[in-house]
């Protein structure tokens, strides 16, 4: 665990006791069952946002609490824990981040405030394959008079059924841009897509969007997608340490009560140094996770190579946690009644999101010149 | 008389396959091909085609869908060369067998070599015709590796037997018209308190409710027992010697689990396939992705040395030999069964981890569900850890420490 300050320290415990009392697994569920497109409950959301945790990373003057990136982190793997389904990573992190890095005073004034209150649920569009691509953008935003017309075919879109405002990736003349466009514009459709997780990834399609000149992020460099990517991506794997924590709880647990010839199964040796191991994996990967955050509280040069080890391992311990929280639980954790499958779908989600381990060992290779 | 002698089996053989062909060519519609519902000895048919129903009807009559077992008791009677001459006739015109499910791959088996010989005219001709759909009694929620620890009782009530308990995992349970199951009919003896019993499921205080699996539903179903009455004649073999025969039973089982050599071969496209079209090629042609690619091959590899270790213990078994790296079989095919599962859904991306509805294939959504329902490869039958022991303690000698 990284050194706390006070407030991070109470801001964890809070979002634990919160997402233990109020938002259990149970709940979740119940969000599944309903098969709502959207995804999660709107009253735990603004339950959540009531708390202060929407504005996490947002400055005052915008209605936040400047906390920084480690402290929503905190948040996003105490809410994972009990697999809470929120647009808090997508909004009031991703998308965000986008805002923070490269919108102007007049378009932080615009939607911060909203994004902090949870009123507004902003949705980062990168993506138009199954596969993390960002350098394969072929969405189109054009000068036109005195705006832009943006035409694009983006899929699998965290949160994209409940956003009101899309931060689409787009080229320009300029590179690859970052657009705001309210969802409610006109040639802007989303469509549900029904996944693993039963939270949202929508498809969306842009087809001659007209914009205002003021719609594009213009501040944050040329390389402003990958700044808000790698942001991104270290929520993503914030949320993925809570799972693997989580997972590894559960597992422990039942090796502790369950019974088999005549012996607790914590008691064999060969589960023992199994459990041993996952402990080890969850301890490194905390490690880079932590760092990941930290240096983007920091401002530090090296987040992009941190980011890329954070989620490249968190990819990497998910994976084998997911997979032996089910085979250590044996047949009970493969029926729909236990809440260890639910850990198994969303770890693959969130594996794939914004880059899987090998997208990320190949970025790593790459910025550190192997 | 030598030529003779060496002739006339496969003049005989012959004989056997013109007789088989013709009688398949009578019986099999060439409409039927492709029809097989692999699942209806388990399900029932609930709309069975006319034409289905005919060639079900005929190769029961015929006991050619248990080609090996006696005629006595509704079997074809064949020699083992005769069945795989049948076998290639029937593949030879893409005819399916018809008569499947538990009672045959499972029971059937079992019962011709403990029942007693009521038993076997009573109970083994409906399974040759296929009439009768059988499940499985075994584990129970506190018995799954342990299942010697399993609780259902069943008592001796003088002119009948009494059951009580729960089974958990019996496929097709809800379908089922009998059950063989695994009874505890003495409590103070662990193996030797076993019994194994036959049952209508149909009798008063059977319930059965089915399991929903992380795939979605599933042909599982949780068995509740309340005040069962069981004739006193259905329990196969001796008065606790269940378990022996319950094992015996099981080794059919992992027989058909472990899904020998066809595993990785044939049918379907690679991973390589697959990677190509959802990754793309580099300039050379190889998968985009070098990484993954280096992960294809090392899978590809493990499947070809489980294909060869499979067919090394097939001629091994053949020539008399008991091999040991039969005992690998069952763990290396789920593994490898798993990771390819896993390649696939890191392969497709997003579009790998759809549930259901638009914006996917339906190879899309199986690979999904298969995935899914794979991770039950290394729980059942024995899991991996349990097979890992027998590999350490049966085959190793590796003895506990205390």
């Amino acid at each position: 665990m990284a050194v706390l300050n006070e407030e991070q320290t109470m801001l964890r415990d809070m979002a634990r006791d919160w997402a233990r009392k109020e938002s259990p697994v149970k709940a979740y569920r119940k969000v599944r069952d309903t098969g709502a497109a959207i995804g999660f409950d709107p009253q735990a959301f603004a339950k959540m946002a009531e708390m202060g945790w929407t504005g996490v990373i947002i400055p005052e003057a915008y209605g936040g609490s400047d906390f920084g990136y480690l402290s929503l982190g905190l948040v996003l793997e105490e809410c994972a824990r009990t697999l809470t389904a929120s647009p808090l990573n997508a909004s009031s992190l991703a998308a965000t981040s986008a805002l923070l890095l490269g919108g102007s005073d007049e378009q932080k004034s615009a939607w911060l405030p909203g994004i902090a209150s949870g009123e507004t649920i902003a949705a980062l569009a990168v993506d138009e394959g199954p596969r993390h691509a960002p350098d394969l953008i072929k969405a189109r935003a054009e000068a036109s008079g005195d705006g832009w017309t943006l035409s694009a075919e983006k899929c699998f879109v965290a949160e994209g059924d409940a956003a009101n405002l899309l931060v689409v990736a787009a080229q320009y003349e300029g590179g690859v841009g970052l657009f705001l466009v309210p969802a409610e514009a006109s040639g802007v459709t989303v469509s549900t897509r029904k996944l693993i997780d039963f939270r949202s990834h929508a498809a969306i399609t842009l087809d001659q969007v007209s914009l205002p000149a003021h719609a594009r992020l213009e501040a944050g460099g040329d390389d402003l997608l990958d700044q808000v990517l790698d942001r991104a991506r270290a929520g993503v794997a914030a949320e993925m340490l809570g799972l693997a924590v989580q997972a590894f709880e559960d597992t422990l647990a039942y090796l502790k009560t369950r019974s088999q010839f005549g012996e607790i199964l914590s008691r064999f040796q060969a589960l023992q140094h199994r459990m041993a191991n996952l402990f080890t994996e969850i301890e490194l990967m905390r490690s880079v996770v932590e760092g990941a955050l930290e240096a983007i509280d920091a401002e530090r040069d090296d987040v992009p190579v941190r980011v890329a080890l954070a989620k490249a391992r968190a990819c990497q311990t998910l994976h084998l946690v997911s997979r032996e929280l089910i085979q250590l639980h044996g047949g009970i954790g493969m029926t729909d009644e236990h809440d260890a499958g639910f850990y198994l779908k969303r770890a693959r989600i969130l594996e794939a999101q914004y880059g899987n381990g090998a997208f990320h060992r190949e970025r790593f290779a790459r910025l550190n010149d192997y | 008389m030598a030529t003779t002698e060496m002739t006339r089996p496969d003049s005989t053989a012959e004989d056997f396959r013109a007789e088989a062909a013709a009688w398949l060519a009578d019986n099999f519609p060439q409409s039927l091909v492709g029809k097989e519902n692999l699942l209806a000895a388990v399900e029932g048919d609930s709309k069975p085609d006319p034409e289905a129903a005919a060639w079900k009807k005929a190769m029961g009559e015929k006991g050619w869908g248990t080609p090996t077992w006696p005629k006595a008791y509704g079997g074809g009677g064949l020699d083992a060369k005769q069945a795989r001459i049948l076998q290639e006739e029937m593949a030879r015109i893409n005819a399916w067998n018809p008569i499947g499910g538990m009672g045959v791959m499972m029971l059937g088996p079992t019962l011709l070599e403990f029942a007693s010989e009521e038993q076997k005219q009573r109970y083994i001709p409906p399974i040759c015709r296929g009439e009768i759909r059988w499940c499985q009694g075994y584990s129970e929620p506190g018995a799954g590796s342990d299942l010697a620890s399993l609780q259902t009782k069943c008592e001796d009530k003088g002119d009948h037997w009494l059951i009580n308990g729960q089974k958990t995992w019996t496929s097709g349970g809800q379908w089922a018209d009998w059950c063989f199951a695994l009874v505890r009919t003495d409590t103070t003896r662990k193996h030797e308190g076993i019994s194994f019993i036959l049952l209508d499921m149909k009798s008063p205080g059977v319930e059965v409710k089915p399991i929903r699996m992380i795939s979605g539903a599933s042909p599982f179903c949780e068995t509740f027992f309340t005040d069962v009455k069981v004739p006193k004649d259905q329990i196969v073999g001796e008065i606790g010697n269940g378990w022996t025969i319950g094992k015996r039973l099981l080794q059919h089982e992992r027989t058909n689990l472990s899904g020998g050599g066809r595993m990785g071969r044939g049918a379907g496209p690679t991973l390589a396939d697959i990677a190509k079209k959802y990754v793309g090629v580099d300039e050379q042609g190889r998968i985009a992705d070098a990484d993954l690619r280096g992960r294809i091959i090392k899978h590809d590899m493990e499947a070809r040395a489980f294909q060869a270790t499979a067919r090394r213990v097939t001629a091994e078994a053949k020539s008399g030999e008991v091999s040991l790296a039969s005992s690998i079989l069952k763990n290396v095919g789920a593994r490898i069964t798993q990771e390819r599962a896993e390649l696939t859904l890191e392969i497709m991306g997003m579009q790998g981890l759809g549930w259901e509805g638009e914006g996917f294939h339906p190879l899309e959504l199986g690979s999904t569900r298969g995935w899914l329902w794979g991770k039950a490869v290394s729980i059942y039958g024995g899991t991996t850890e349990i097979q890992n022991n027998v590999i350490a303690k049966r085959i190793l000698g590796m003895l506990d420490h205390q």
